[in-house]
């Protein structure tokens, strides 16, 4: 099953639901490139909705670094939302558990860009 | 006397199409070796990682070259062999992807994920043939019940 994402505005947010596999290839191809669109739209706040990945491999983990420091570098934040332990293991694991802002509650993450 | 593993082969066009087929194998014989499933998920993770080094890094993406993987399942372990036609690498040369300087760089965590996840991780350069690199899992109780 290859990566699909779909895209919903929340006040000044996009979240990004991504579900299947995050892995070399296409999967991270994708998300690059979806990134890439929302910030020349001017886009700056994303949050990834990472709760029906399924699969991610060092090459995807990388991709979120990437994604976020693309983010960063233009003056906005991208957060993570809804970990599957998978994840979230390989983020503790690899020493990204602390650089990135995780939520578990869609609501709250929205709320912490409005604060920010 | 030592006994004989059950062993499972089998030869795959290095294409990164062929990673989730490698990882369907993995599964069903990480399961016939008894491991739960985090320890199974660990050793399909270290397993898609070296299979991207192989065909990535070391048959250079090209489809006309292959990758073997051999599975060899003892009593008390899970060896897996993985070789491809590539001109191998420096483990020494591989740096801490946790270390502060690093930790933002976009590659570079592959090795550090089989390294965490196998017992055992060997490069052995097969001069003139490629590179083959062994994993090996222990059957433990501890992995069983995980």
């Amino acid at each position: 099953m290859s990566m699909k994402a779909t895209i919903r505005q929340v006040d000044s947010v996009m979240v990004v639901d991504v579900s299947g596999r995050i892995t070399l290839g296409e999967g991270c191809t994708q998300l690059r490139e979806l990134i890439r669109d929302q910030l020349s739209k001017g886009n700056k706040n994303i949050l990834l909705n990472l709760a029906d990945v399924t699969y991610i491999d060092s090459s995807g983990i990388g991709e979120l670094v990437s994604a976020y420091t693309a983010v960063s570098n233009q003056g906005g934040q991208l957060k993570l939302l809804n970990l599957t332990k998978k994840v979230h293991d390989l983020l503790q694991i690899t020493k990204l558990y602390t650089v990135f802002d995780i939520h578990d509650d869609e609501a709250k993450a929205i709320a912490s860009f409005q604060k920010a | 006397m030592i006994s004989e593993p059950s062993v499972v082969e089998v030869t795959l066009e290095s294409d990164l199409k062929n990673l989730e087929v490698a990882e369907e194998i993995v599964r069903r014989v990480a399961g016939t070796a008894g491991f739960g499933e985090e320890s199974e998920h660990q050793i399909e993770m270290a397993v898609h990682e070296s299979m991207i080094n192989a065909i990535w890094h070391g048959n250079k993406n090209d489809a006309s070259k292959r990758v073997w993987l051999r599975f060899e399942i003892y009593k008390d372990r899970l060896e897996i062999h993985i070789r491809d036609q590539g001109g191998g690498f420096d483990l020494a040369g591989v740096p801490d992807p946790c270390s502060g300087d690093n930790l933002l760089k976009v590659s570079g965590r592959g090795i550090f994920l089989i390294r965490t996840f196998m017992d055992e991780f060997h490069v052995k350069h097969l001069p003139g043939s490629g590179t083959e690199v062994t994993l090996v899992k222990r059957i433990d109780p501890a992995h069983q019940s995980k």
